[in-house]
């Protein structure tokens, strides 16, 4: 009977504990909601928030700034990071992107490009990627492709830099930035409303309103999560190994070397005459063995991954013998004039780092109000040094519809742009991943018919200029 | 000897359309014989059936996904269509038509006119259905946009107003208009008497063809049901070529000639080169 009492007792107050449980899992769930309302901090209503003062997001609000429709709109710049000042050091940052023509047409237009030349830059006039299960390989030249340049290796810390000091010249007073913002959680519109008000609530507590929420922040974004749209994504279970390079000897170094290693890719691009910058993407057990290397052994490592020579199949060397032989009989470059890679003195102290390496796609890249930009949208592997230039092409499309709307008389939300911008963008973007996606997978098997096939579409795609010349052009528009 | 036959060709082919197309006379259609109500004088445009039905339309106006979509959505096409008949500076402002007088002839519930103000132009908007200028009248208070520049709403006719005013607008706009209207000639030239001499004045509307029959009343109307039951006459629908003559005669200079082209699946509105369906024309008046 006592017994019995307590049992009862016990499952009254279990029944309660869950009861409270599941209360305080709903009022968890709303404290972002009944913030905005009990808040007393409302900092203002904006036309634009940018979520995300990366690369992508300050560009965006650069050329917000220097559209001449685009210029009154009311915008504020959130960025997670303090305000720091900038100073070019003598030696190279270890993270560097590399800018396409495009980028650089972009970054012209919004007058950063000066900035970027006044500090630093190296053009690449020269591309060879080469595989190591075989002798193949494929060069681009500028000369031949392109009347400019193939690409700009560019420190990430000199572009944000440019851009930032821009922004800061073209003394547009409506743009404000806000430093060191740590976001609580957005508010975003219904589907259903027609002037689509989105809140933006910060840790601490201040609260912010805008029509237009542009979601800046990086393959994690917080903005895509509230959205709640479909994300496809994986990893790579890769990372990149990134490090600042000594050459033996000095050279022109205008050309950007990128070996296939059934690990994954190893990317030598130039910095100066005498330095170079490493991307080495190699599984997550690899690259953390290596950045545990003392610094002459990665330094042999390295050298081993750019010369050393992997064990060949014989059938696969007669094919792409017999291949470049008949390219050569008609005519076509048989690709075996290639050049050689510098070889590699030391590595900066200090410079090695990692990243992890993912693939991303957004299915949407709007809502009611939201768009997303850069790596928030699409994230890819760096193998083909696409990403950030992925981000610069949103930027430059969105403006453009943006200020076409406005030029038109619509609302800053007007699902018309929007819907405009997501099937311009995904048409250019999704591809692109694709294309990545397909080498990454082709590149990281060493099975005996898939190194074949790849070997001998390596060599025909090096024979066939207008082919390069259209790859060429994808990646650089 | 070449070119010769070529214009010779030209001009059957110009011959021959214009003979092809159904006789310009008008049929009594079954809803006319329902209603009684309209008119046949001569000195007048209006079509009293059409504008009792469309004012029946007034609570639908503004909503942008209900029976008027098309028309909300067709402003995407429209608005930059006038705009760049009205301004071509390289340098573009946030409001390009500013200080440009438009007379929006079949305003409606001010759709047009609303999306032409908020481009900073002075816009008079006229109907001959008193509830729509209502409707027109109360939304103008609605956009905070056009707050400083509401349209001018006017319960009249393009013939009556002509009386009153001439050599005014720089801009005269009848969209989706004429294909409502009796004694076409009589509108035309009303509404070029209302405009500048070097003023622009622009149409859009249906084509007079089996192929618009079939997409705008058959499918449009009755069986996709994105226009209102009722709402066209086929035998009210003018060619290019008709109107195109009404504009010239009435001392204009047609400019452009557009093909407009609605696709089902985006739910946008676009220009091309097919005319079949329905166009646009852009015309200057002449001093």
């Amino acid at each position: 009977m006592f017994s019995n009492n307590v049992k009862r007792l016990l499952v009254r107050h279990t029944k309660c504990s869950i009861r409270t449980t599941s209360v305080r899992c709903l009022s968890t769930a709303e404290d972002v909601t009944s913030l905005s309302k009990s808040t007393t901090n409302f900092k203002g209503d904006y036309d634009v928030i940018i979520a995300g003062g990366g690369m992508v997001g300050c560009s965006l609000a650069c050329a917000l700034a220097k559209d001449s429709l685009l210029s009154n709109l009311k915008v504020l710049l959130l960025e997670g990071s303090p305000n720091k000042s900038f100073q070019l050091k003598p030696e190279y940052s270890n993270r560097v992107v590399a800018l396409n023509q495009n980028t650089k047409a972009l970054m012209s237009s919004l007058d950063v490009w000066r900035h970027v030349e006044a500090m630093r830059l190296q053009p690449v006039r020269h591309m060879q990627v080469w595989d190591a299960c075989s002798d193949v390989m494929i060069a681009f030249n500028s000369e031949e492709l392109l009347d400019d340049d193939v690409a700009y290796i560019v420190e990430n810390d000199v572009m944000l830099h440019a851009i930032n000091k821009e922004l800061s010249t073209a003394k547009n007073d409506n743009i404000q930035i806000v430093y060191d913002a740590k976001i609580a959680g957005y508010q975003l519109p219904k589907q259903e409303d027609l002037k689509p008000k989105s809140s933006v609530q910060m840790a601490n507590g201040d609260t912010y309103s805008c029509k237009l929420l542009i979601g800046a922040d990086g393959a994690n974004s917080a903005v895509r999560k509230a959205m709640g749209v479909q994300y496809l994504s994986w990893s790579y279970e890769q990372m990149g190994v990134v490090a600042t390079l000594n050459l033996s000897e000095e050279c022109e170094n205008t050309t950007a070397w990128q070996r296939w290693l059934p690990t994954g890719p190893v990317a030598i691009l130039p910095l100066d005459s005498k330095r170079s910058s490493l991307v080495w993407s190699t599984w997550q057990d690899d690259a953390k063995e290596l950045l545990k290397l003392p610094e002459d052994q990665f330094v042999d490592a390295l050298n081993d991954a750019l010369w050393k020579q992997y064990p060949r199949n014989t059938g696969i060397e007669t094919v792409t013998s017999w291949t470049s032989s008949w390219l050569k009989r008609v005519g076509l470059p048989d690709g075996t004039a290639r050049q050689l890679p510098p070889s590699i003195s030391n590595v900066v102290p200090n410079s090695r780092a990692a990243f992890p390496l993912g693939f991303g796609h957004s299915t949407r890249y709007i809502g009611p109000g939201v768009a997303l930009i850069g790596d928030a949208a699409h994230r890819v592997h760096p193998l083909a040094g696409q990403g950030v230039n992925l981000g610069f092409g949103d930027v430059k499309d969105l403006t453009h519809l943006l200020s076409e709307a406005m030029y038109s008389g619509l609302e800053i939300t007007h699902p018309d742009w929007m819907g405009k911008y997501e099937s311009v963008r995904q048409r250019h973007n999704v591809p692109t991943q694709l294309m990545i996606e397909m080498l990454h997978r082709i590149y990281t098997v060493d099975l005996m018919p898939v190194v074949l096939a790849r070997s001998v579409g390596l060599q025909i795609t090096n024979a066939l200029q207008p082919l390069k010349k259209m790859i060429m052009s994808h990646a650089t528009t | 000897m070449w070119s010769q036959k070529l214009t010779r060709s030209i001009l059957d082919k110009t011959k021959n359309t214009v003979f092809k197309v159904p006789r310009w006379k008008p049929v009594v259609s079954s809803r006319c014989l329902q209603t009684e109500g309209r008119t046949t004088q001569s000195q007048s445009t209006v079509d009293a059936a059409d504008v009792e039905f469309f004012s029946k339309q007034m609570n639908e106006w503004w909503d942008p996904y209900g029976k008027m979509r098309l028309l909300h959505s067709m402003n995407l096409l429209r608005v930059p269509f006038v705009r760049d008949g009205l301004v071509n500076t390289a340098q573009k402002e946030l409001y390009p038509l500013k200080d440009k007088k438009i007379l929006d002839v079949g305003c409606g519930g001010g759709i047009l006119s609303e999306g032409l103000a908020r481009l900073g132009a002075f816009v008079t908007g006229i109907d001959a259905s008193e509830d729509l200028i209502r409707v027109a009248d109360e939304h103008k208070n609605v956009d905070p946009k056009i707050a400083y520049n509401k349209p001018v709403y006017l319960h009249t006719t393009v013939e009556d107003h002509a009386k009153k005013v001439s050599n005014l607008y720089d801009g005269v706009v009848a969209s989706e208009v004429i294909e409502h209207v009796q004694n076409q000639e009589l509108f035309v030239k009303s509404c070029v008497h209302t405009l500048k001499p070097g003023g622009r004045i622009f149409f859009t509307t249906p084509n007079r063809t089996r192929m618009s029959q079939f997409a705008v009343i058959f499918l449009g109307e009755n069986v996709l049901k994105y226009i209102p039951q009722g709402a066209h006459q086929f035998e009210k629908f003018i060619t290019p070529t008709e109107l195109t003559f009404l504009l010239e005669r009435n001392n204009c200079h047609v400019e452009l000639t557009y093909g407009v082209t609605f696709n089902p699946v985006t739910g946008k509105w676009d220009f091309s080169e097919f005319q079949q369906l329905m166009y646009a024309i852009q015309a200057v008046k002449l001093s």
